[in-house]
């Protein structure tokens, strides 16, 4: 992965296109995330119904595709699906996917310079 | 007894025809005069006087969706917002074809309630985290989806509290119901 698409991945986006965590149809619980930092922050705060509609519907790789057009982690996302986590597993394994998937990125520009 | 509406003042015979046209508003002049004891010409002018005044706005057509064919779903929101930004989002909501009311109220904290129609729960929920969440001041969203629908009527003079209060003065002052 280059750094642009890097930046591109770790950039902060507008409130448009920020993500909007919602409990069920219509519920918003108030809580956003602008950028993959924030998200990884928020899995952690959010109401884990939230994470299971989200997560179930496909909105978190929806998001992580379009949005932030980080592919390979919307697909690791994806895969932890067949698992059917529920709760506090999933709220667990959602942000150890994402954290563990930030310090790859976040960690790339320095080894490369090394 | 009069209504003051601005410059111009209702009275019983006013409040009459208005109840009439809300029943049927295409009814002749001649039609309304001859039910409530008037001329075809006062019935005329005090209509286009109300008119003119903005009391009576438009003459409209009430629509069964349902029974037009329209597979639509209602959904009453509740929006959470920062006092100073409500004004702004409410005139937002205003702008979107699927909100059809919208009103603020002030509970314990101040609310935006709209109704709101979709053609499913998928578009109403795109609509919301899309264009209702990311308005700035909006702090949190309830929805409720209306699952049967007991009574819808628009604002009539029948049912007017202005009317009731009218009627109840009526009373006091003349002994009787005069309208």
């Amino acid at each position: 992965m280059n750094e642009e698409t890097t930046s591109r991945i770790l950039r902060t986006l507008p409130r448009e296109k920020m993500f909007y965590f919602f409990t069920s149809i219509g519920n918003y619980t108030g809580k956003s995330a602008a950028s993959l930092k924030e998200f990884m922050d928020k899995i952690n705060e959010v109401d884990v119904r939230s994470l299971e509609f989200h997560f179930y519907r496909g909105d978190f790789e929806k998001w992580i595709a379009e949005v932030l057009q980080d592919e390979e982690l919307a697909e690791e996302v994806r895969k932890l699906r067949k698992f059917n986590p529920m709760g506090e597993v999933l709220r667990n394994q959602l942000h150890a996917t994402v954290s563990k998937h930030l310090k790859q990125l976040t960690s790339k520009p320095s080894s490369a310079q090394a | 007894m009069k209504f003051k509406n601005n410059a111009l003042a209702l009275d019983a015979a006013d409040l009459k025809i208005l109840g009439v046209l809300q029943e049927d508003a295409r009814q002749t002049y001649t039609a309304i005069g001859r039910r409530l004891g008037m001329s075809h010409s006062t019935v005329y002018d005090r209509i286009k006087r109300m008119e003119r005044h903005g009391i009576i706005k438009k003459y409209t057509t009430v629509i069964d969706a349902e029974k037009a064919g329209a597979k639509n779903i209602t959904a009453v929101m509740t929006v959470f917002t920062d006092p100073k930004e409500s004004e702004k989002v409410a005139e937002k909501l205003c702008e979107a074809p699927q909100v059809l009311e919208v009103y603020t109220s002030l509970s314990e904290e101040l609310l935006i309630i709209a109704k709101v129609v979709a053609e499913d729960q998928e578009s109403l929920h795109a609509f919301i985290a899309d264009s209702v969440a990311p308005l700035p001041g909006v702090l949190r969203i309830r929805t409720s989806m209306v699952t049967k629908k007991f009574k819808e009527t628009l604002f009539s003079m029948a049912n007017s509290p202005k009317k009731l209060a009218f009627v109840e003065e009526n009373r006091d002052e003349m002994g009787e119901n005069k309208l």
